[in-house]
């Protein structure tokens, strides 16, 4: 296990780099405690696989240091930095049992064969994966092979840092809550440090105590997952997360004031605003309400997501959703939206008004 | 006008992938198949499309027997989960490829190819090709594709697995209004019961090749027929118990008794299953009648706005979803609250009774 | 599984029903007619039932054909399978390497056999060929046309050089076909290159090895043009291999009767080992 610590870490894949465009990680560094449950949160095309293949050994950095405890890693290979990796498609070895599955990484190793009878037991239990032991590990289902993948990492008592590429790909949705809670409580069990690497905001926030959203190659917000749901820095990590995400709506900082469309709103962070550049309100869908006075709109449907409702609305000529619980009358016609003023946000070209950055 | 499947069977040599399925489709409908991998709707919607012959059974179109009758006589486009363009077309060509077929006009086709276009935002991407294209444009060539020939069925077989989970949001959000006011039937198979919420219209619970329960969505979620329906439309999975009804009070697990609730007044005393979502489990007592439920705190997984909590109670796990952040530790004792006016009770045999 | 009917369909199969007929159909008939029957010219034909088959069957000329054709078979598939196995998994899988080696590669694929043939056999003169002038020079007698031990190197040598490359790239195209997650998955695992090739590679090939297989072993059955080029199936008939012994009695003799009860013998041997390696290397896979 190892504090894993990212230095000014940059990657192209082209030989001579000339712009930042040929970058498809930008200058990134990032300390991860040993121990932690990290994701990696961003679209297709960010740079998150690209970042897990250089922490993994797969890529060398065009420039900056990747430190395991202090120890420089950036050039050495897969195996001799002591990592694990489950991969977006199960990789099992078709012809091995699970058992042997479970030990191959032991083996290669030259671990004596009463301590790999003793780990792999242990690990198997862990996985719920002792009855099928000795069958063959082709046989298995999509989930029983992902977990193989992950016990694989499990088995070895040394490994720094288990990584995970989108794991969850492959697995049917009913199965999905079983494995992403039996990630989470290895987690706990185990201690080992986890990267989690998803496009999926609720593999991610679920899983981990810090997630890193990266769009464009570069890291845009870090944080506990409250962090980036009650105060995304950016409006991209306010639209990136939640489900719908942020409402973000252009406006002007006049006297104390977001103006949105000609109704003066609240915000918290009023007073950083400086009207600089382009000036927006973010509100996210779960702190808007419906009011008997405030900013006029106009309901124009009602979605049914079991447990609440989305409701769209048409305001000053923008889209604003909100959510409403399970039950109850569902708003028809004219009416009017409050925002909550703690939870509204003024962002400056994109990012928070008054955020470091 | 309508899409009629009259006890569909399919078998192949010992094996039976479709059970006697009798559906009635709509003209003009948004259908919605739900099922887990390999519960049939893949086979189901070959069967509608005329890829595959039923085993047994009758197809009806507009009351037309067309069992027996190849796809390609029929007005069928399907979308897959796979992204299926011609690679060495352009999206123009793409989308306007069934209407080459047909026959039509130069200007009625570009015509058609640019409101497909527009409704799907590909008009910038027109001249280019699939490969130049992101996963979610190539989709979306895929779906104009399907839409531009005014096919009277319509299937999508998981269209928006392959994609990032913020696209899928977006297309789930603009296949309704794609759809709506359309003429033509919609089949959309899926295994995430969000999809099937958020898209209202009919769904279909599927499980192991029988089609469980067919009704407008919001009232096969809220009032399924049986136990696997519920359990096939649920997501996180379904909390089950089994209980004893004895007065106004049920006996649970432990010794522990709990209200009837409103659920339950009309049943008679005796033995039944009851159901509760994961979101009418929560760790704030709801307003109406309710039962504690103890146990140790497997996992808490916390999403920013909603709490997941899996507790253990006496060796079987409850799973609770909550608005806000509820930092449960794990090994904890915990206490929740279960919404029991909101359960759903089952007689033994799975059939629903309240 | 059940698919649509359209009728129209056939017609775009019935170029192939016609020319399946005119190609093995029709000869085929015709082989069977020669063989239960004997001829002495003027179109004239007799009934002979199977005496021909048994004739064929108690050849002693046949069993010794067969034989070789038995061995040199099997010497070809174990050198070429791993050969065309060792030199695919040493092929570059990406950049400006991988068209060269694969042009490189797919040369001898592209030469006439009849033209193989004469290569090696110039190849091989003990006198002026560099093969053989090269061998005799390192001290080792080297004569194909008088020893058959020299004459069998060479005819395996050139099938060897004429064939591998078939394998490799059956086996080259598999490799490619491996998704990356499987190496890099082996990389944390600590697996080593013995290890990567026995639990990775091989399990992955083993539909393109079976496919390989058997299209070199019913192609190297089936060898004649450049054996009758390189040796004639001599030394006496040292190399005379099934093919070799049929055109001879075909032709050389025209006994047509038995040599149609040679090609009926021959084909059903060829179809039987095919069906046994195939079926054997199917259950092995449903294991």
């Amino acid at each position: 296990m190892a504090e894993i610590r990212l230095e000014n870490l940059r990657h192209s894949y082209s030989a001579n780099p000339q712009s930042d465009e040929d970058y498809a990680l930008k200058r990134l560094s990032i300390t991860w405690q040993d121990g932690g449950a990290y994701a990696l949160l961003g679209p297709s095309g960010c740079g998150k696989t690209t970042l897990l293949n250089l922490i993994s050994g797969l890529l060398t950095p065009t420039e900056g240091k990747i430190l395991f405890d202090g120890r420089d890693v950036s050039h050495s290979s897969p195996e001799a930095r002591n990592i694990a990796q489950v991969f977006q498609f199960p990789v099992i070895y078709d012809t091995m049992t699970v058992f042997d599955n479970l030990a191959f990484p032991l083996r290669n190793r030259g671990v004596p064969e009463a301590e790999i009878e003793s780990r792999v037991g242990e690990i198997a239990g862990m996985l719920e994966l002792t009855k099928t032991l000795h069958k063959r590990a082709s046989g298995l289902t999509a989930d029983g092979k992902q977990k193989i993948s992950l016990g694989r990492g499990l088995v070895r008592p040394d490994v720094n840092v288990i990584m995970f590429d989108e794991p969850l790909t492959v697995i049917d949705p009913h199965l999905k809550w079983q494995l992403r809670s039996k990630l989470k409580e290895l987690h706990l069990r185990t201690g080992r440090t986890m990267i989690y690497v998803t496009h999926d905001q609720t593999e991610a926030l679920t899983f981990a105590d810090q997630v890193v959203v990266m769009n464009l190659g570069e890291v845009v917000q870090a944080g506990t997952p409250v962090e980036l749901f009650e105060r995304p820095q950016h409006t991209f990590v306010g639209h990136f997360i939640g489900s719908p995400g942020m409402n973000v709506l252009p406006c002007e900082v006049r006297g104390g004031k977001a103006i949105f469309g000609g109704t003066p709103v609240d915000a918290a962070n009023i007073a950083a605003a400086n009207s600089r550049g382009r000036t927006e309100l973010g509100v996210r869908p779960e702190f808007v309400s419906i009011a008997s006075s405030g900013i006029p709109a106009e309901v124009i449907r009602v979605s049914d997501a079991g447990r609440y409702r989305i409701v769209e609305t048409r305001s000053h000529g923008h889209t604003v959703k909100l959510l409403l619980k399970e039950g109850g009358e569902a708003p028809r016609g004219s009416t009017f939206l409050s925002f909550d003023p703690s939870h509204t946000q003024v962002y400056e070209d994109g990012w928070m008004a008054g955020a470091r950055r | 006008m309508a899409l009629e499947l009259i006890e569909i069977t399919k078998r192949a040599g010992a094996d039976t992938h479709i059970h006697p399925t009798s559906l009635v489709l709509p003209q003009g409908s948004f259908n919605v198949l739900l099922g887990t991998t390999l519960s049939g709707k893949t086979t189901l919607m070959q069967i509608m499309a005329g890829i595959q012959p039923p085993t047994s059974g009758r197809i009806r179109f507009n009351g037309r027997d067309v069992t027996h009758v190849a796809v390609q006589k029929r007005n069928v486009s399907m979308v897959y989960q796979q992204f299926i363009n011609y690679p060495n077309f352009t999206v123009y060509d793409n989308i306007a490829s069934p209407l080459k077929v047909a026959g039509m006009s130069k200007a009625e086709i570009d015509r058609r190819v640019m409101a497909a276009a527009d409704l799907l935002r590909l008009r910038p991407m027109l001249k280019r090709r699939p490969s130049e294209l992101s996963g979610g444009q190539q989709q979306r060539t895929a779906i104009a594709r399907s839409i531009v020939k005014d096919s009277d069925l319509i299937l999508l077989d998981e269209p928006l697995a392959n994609l990032d989970y913020k696209l899928r949001e977006e297309l789930r959000d603009e296949l309704p209004r794609l759809f709506a006011g359309r003429n033509a039937i919609v089949v959309y198979a899926t295994t995430e019961p969000v999809e099937a919420l958020l898209f209202g219209g009919n769904t279909a619970t599927l499980h192991e090749g029988r089609v469980t329960q067919f009704g407008p969505t919001s009232s096969v979620y809220r009032e399924p027929k049986d136990l696997t329906s519920a359990q096939v439309f649920s997501d996180p999975p379904i909390n089950m118990t089994p209980v004893e009804k004895r007065g106004s009070q049920l006996q649970v697990f432990g010794g522990k008794t709990w209200p009837a609730g409103a659920a339950a007044r009309g049943l008679n005393d005796g033995s039944y299953i009851l159901a509760i979502r994961p979101h009418h489990v929560t760790p704030l007592p709801p307003e109406a009648s309710t039962g504690e439920l103890e146990g140790r705190v497997l996992v808490t997984e916390l999403s920013g706005s909603e709490s997941v909590i899996h507790l253990d109670v006496g060796g079987t796990t409850w799973v609770s979803q909550s608005h806000g952040i509820h930092p449960f530790e794990v090994g904890a004792h915990a206490r929740l609250h279960v919404d029991i006016d909101r359960g759903l009770f089952f007689a033994a045999n799975g059939e629903r009774v309240s | 599984m059940n698919k649509t009917f359209n009728n129209k369909a056939w017609w775009l199969v019935l170029p192939v029903f016609l020319m399946v007929a005119f190609n093995a159909l029709v000869p085929l008939m015709t082989v069977v007619n020669y063989s239960i029957q004997e001829t002495f010219g003027n179109n004239e034909f007799f009934w002979s039932g199977t005496t021909w088959f048994e004739q064929i069957l108690h050849d002693g000329e046949f069993h010794a054909s067969l034989k070789r054709q038995l061995v040199f078979t099997g010497l070809i598939l174990l050198i070429e399978v791993p050969l065309g196995l060792a030199i695919a998994l040493c092929m570059p899988r990406q950049g400006p390497w991988v068209s060269v080696c694969l042009v490189l590669v797919a040369l001898p694929l592209l030469v006439p056999w009849n033209v193989v043939g004469s290569m090696w056999n110039i190849m091989a003169l003990p006198d002026i060929g560099l093969l053989g002038k090269g061998i005799n020079a390192l001290g080792i007698p080297f004569n194909y046309t008088r020893q058959p031990i020299s004459a069998w190197f060479t005819v395996v040598l050139m099938d060897v050089w004429h064939w591998t490359s078939l394998v490799l790239l059956l086996c080259y195209a598999g490799l490619v076909a491996i998704p990356d997650a499987y190496y890099q998955a082996a990389k944390v695992d600590g697996a080593r290159p013995w290890a990567v090739f026995r639990y990775i590679q091989l399990p992955k090939l083993k539909h393109v090895l079976t496919i390989a297989i058997l299209l070199r072993f019913m192609d190297s059955f089936m060898i004649y043009t450049e054996v009758i080029v390189l040796t004639g199936g001599g030394p006496g008939s040292t190399t005379k291999f099934l093919s070799i012994d049929l055109v001879q009695k075909a032709l050389g003799g025209f006994d047509l009767g038995p040599a149609a009860a040679f090609s009926i013998v021959y084909f059903l041997i060829i179809l039987f080992l095919s069906w046994l390696f195939y079926t054997l290397m199917m259950r092995e896979e449903a294991k």
